[in-house]
């Protein structure tokens, strides 16, 4: 208790920040142990005092496959590119749950912690971020369950989904991410978001090919349908993991540049806007 | 003596209504106007009209304000409720960012109003202590070799592995209090005002930092409590409406920051600008100290009664509605607090207050203060439901005690209260 310092103590510049010099990186890095804590917290007490535990990570998608599996294959009888329907859908649902985890955790995440946002500084951006890495959690636990199904229906993976598989993960944590920014910043200042939120999780599914098939939509609304980043990465999941669909076509294109577009832009916005975090939240 | 903070010109601008309220939020239907009519004003601006609308929606929370503090030195900040002081303390602990101005701080800054954040009920207190460390910013190997020394001070050493939500909430305290007083900062901020805990809880958070300023650290220390900044800063800022009014050795701030700020002697009157836009409808007049000859005065005698009457406006009817003072001495001890709907008659009566204005009065009987000078603070409050108003420094008077029990005798007595007791003298055999 005695001793100061160990170091020379660092020298902290505080002035109106502008520009691209507020995209400030360099703290992130010096703040990346709270991510990891952040995330560690959140999926430590996610299934907190709950009976099923963990299994709700199982329970959840699987649940899911099964009424898409009644609706859509029984009933509905849509087609499959002749993978069997539950494969199908569980492959879609993997990067959609995480997704879904991103737009409603990541969206919250400033609103949720506001006591740490009006009383400290840390990097804001750690919230969203740390929302969405906990979503890899529950996505692991899920991965197991496709490995499973594939054995059971005995479907043979593509050759090159040892590389093609992370790229595409990659994108989906991307494009989660860059959907979180915008809406985690605008909700710090309009609540609206969290009154759309059920609803845009809801309209959006449909928007992309889960329960059905890309192939289902005519030729040449095609590349307004790529309009939709998740569109993207679901059928680069299925193609990645199943060999179905065209593979890395415009469509694809179209949607990775969305993706980026919505990320980069949420970064610079949620930057712009994290100055007034602590006084508008 | 290198240069620990170096505050230049720095001031905080608000948007009045949508920060200022948390019962207000903007509305995306507000924005889009917004929106729609900015070419309008821009266009206005650039031929020069300069737009009213954007002026009258901005407040300076703290305008102008500049001062450099040496490694090592306590500085206390004084001033009343909304003169800017945990808005600067906001700003150096880079919670909010400065409107304009510039700020070079050396060091990392620690801040005794972060107690607890980010705690988790559902995590064990080991757990927490790792969270908690982690975002006040220390790495994972500092926390590892603080951890024991974290535990041993927090006491709850046989409940570190329960989770938080079982702990009373003492146990809470202590150890939220203890990761924060193991950080060990460069420079510590503490906002004595916005601390939470009982009494033994402040007293220890005052203690550390106590320490902290005696192993040359750089402290910065906001107080109602005069004695306290007395007793542990040697120098003090006075802050008034966001800006600086004076630096000085502590001793001279806290006197003239004592001194300013009443309109006139006996009586204090609250300006459109004074009051906060969340403590609407309920908008304080004046307050004033009179005497038994229904003067306004600035001394009282100790052998009269004093009235004291607060006189407010409510812009819509209020229930449950309480109004009433914190008495104290100068130095920040209380002596009591009394509310006017205290007895059960007015309680049942006054259970609902029709807009209007108002004064609630009361009468302090003679022979209750010593000689001294003391300080009322107001509030209006709903019982558990909301507080619409307080001022813990609305107004000072000084106490005159010729003629009190025991003036013959020319010594000055301690203790706040001087009464007139009953003494009787009995003669055994």
């Amino acid at each position: 208790m005695t001793e100061i310092t160990k170091h020379e103590p660092h020298t902290v510049y505080i002035k109106p920040s502008k520009g691209l010099a507020a995209l400030n990186l360099r703290d992130l890095w010096v703040y990346r142990e709270l991510i990891f804590f952040m995330v560690w917290r959140d999926v430590k007490v996610k299934y907190k005092q709950t009976l099923l535990g963990m299994a709700w990570a199982v329970i959840q998608p699987v649940m899911t496959m099964l009424v898409f599996t009644f609706l859509f294959d029984k009933v509905a009888k849509l087609p499959t590119e002749g993978v069997p329907y539950p494969v199908f859908s569980f492959t879609a649902l993997l990067p959609w749950g995480l997704f879904v985890v991103a737009l409603n955790q990541g969206s919250r995440s400033l609103v949720a912690h506001n006591n740490m946002v009006t009383k400290i500084y840390f990097p804001r951006l750690i919230l969203p971020m740390s929302s969405v890495f906990s979503g890899l959690v529950d996505f692991a636990i899920a991965f197991v369950i496709l490995v499973i199904l594939m054995f059971y229906y005995q479907v043979t993976p593509a050759w090159n989904l040892l590389w093609t598989l992370p790229l595409f993960l990659l994108l989906a944590i991307v494009t989660a991410l860059g959907v979180a920014l915008w809406l985690s910043a605008i909700n710090v200042q309009y609540r609206d978001v969290n009154q759309a939120l059920p609803f845009l999780t809801q309209f959006w599914l449909f928007a992309t090919p889960v329960a059905y098939s890309a192939t289902v939509i005519s030729e040449k609304w095609q590349i307004l349908y790529s309009l939709n980043p998740m569109a993207g990465v679901v059928n680069g999941f299925r193609w990645s993991l199943l060999g179905i669909g065209n593979g890395p076509d415009i469509t694809l294109w179209v949607s990775t540049g969305i993706s980026i577009l919505i990320f980069i832009s949420g970064l610079f916005y949620f930057r712009s806007m994290e100055k007034t975090f602590a006084d508008t939240i | 003596m290198a240069t620990a903070i170096s505050v230049k010109n720095i001031g905080k601008q608000y948007k009045i209504g949508a920060a200022e309220s948390k019962f207000r939020y903007n509305m995306l239907r507000d924005v889009i106007v917004d929106t729609v009519s900015a070419p309008i004003r821009l266009a206005k601006a650039m031929i020069g009209k300069s737009d009213h609308r954007m002026n009258q929606n901005y407040v300076w929370a703290l305008k102008d304000v500049s001062f450099d503090l040496e490694e090592g030195k306590v500085l206390g900040i004084v001033g009343r409720n909304g003169a800017g002081k945990s808005t600067l303390l906001k700003i150096l602990s880079r919670v909010t960012e400065p409107t304009v101005g510039t700020v070079s701080v050396r060091g990392r800054v620690g801040s005794l109003l972060e107690v607890g954040t980010g705690f988790h009920p559902e995590l064990t207190g080991r757990e927490n202590i790792y969270m908690n460390g982690a975002i006040l910013g220390m790495k994972r190997t500092e926390i590892d070799s603080k951890f024991d020394e974290i535990v041993d001070f927090s006491e709850v050493t046989q409940y570190i592995d329960t989770p938080v939500k079982r702990y009373s909430s003492g146990m809470y305290l202590r150890l939220a209090f203890a990761v924060a007083a193991h950080l060990e900062p460069e420079i510590l901020v503490v906002d004595e005002v916005l601390a939470v805990g009982d009494a033994e809880f402040q007293k220890k958070c005052l203690g550390k930092m106590g320490d902290v300023a005696q192993q040359g650290r750089t402290v910065l220390f906001v107080s109602h409590n005069m004695s306290a900044i007395l007793r542990l800063t040697q120098e003090a800022i006075v802050l008034n409406k966001g800006q600086m009014l004076m630096r000085a050795p502590t001793q001279e701030a806290v006197d003239f920051y004592l001194s300013s700020g009443q309109a006139q002697a006996g009586e204090r009157i609250w300006e459109a600008e004074d009051i906060p836009a969340a403590s609407a409808p309920f908008r304080p007049i004046s307050l004033r100290i009179k005497n038994r000859s229904g003067k306004a005065v600035d001394t009282v005698r100790s052998t009269e009664s004093v009235t004291v009457e607060f006189e407010y406006q409510l812009d819509a009817s209020v229930t449950g509605l309480r109004v009433g003072m914190y008495l104290s001495t100068i130095r920040g001890e209380y002596v009591f607090t009394s509310f006017d709907t205290d007895a059960p008659n007015l309680f049942e009566k006054f259970d609902s207050r029709n807009a209007g204005r108002y004064i609630s009065r009361a009468e302090i009987p003679a022979d209750v203060f010593n000689e001294g000078r003391y300080t009322i603070g107001v509030n209006a409050s709903s019982f558990g439901v909301r507080r619409y108003f307080m001022d813990e420094n609305a107004i000072a008077f000084n106490v005159d005690v010729s003629g009190a029990p025991g003036t013959h005798w020319p010594e000055p007595r301690v203790g706040p209260v001087r009464p007139r007791l009953n003494w009787s003298i009995e003669k055994l055999g």
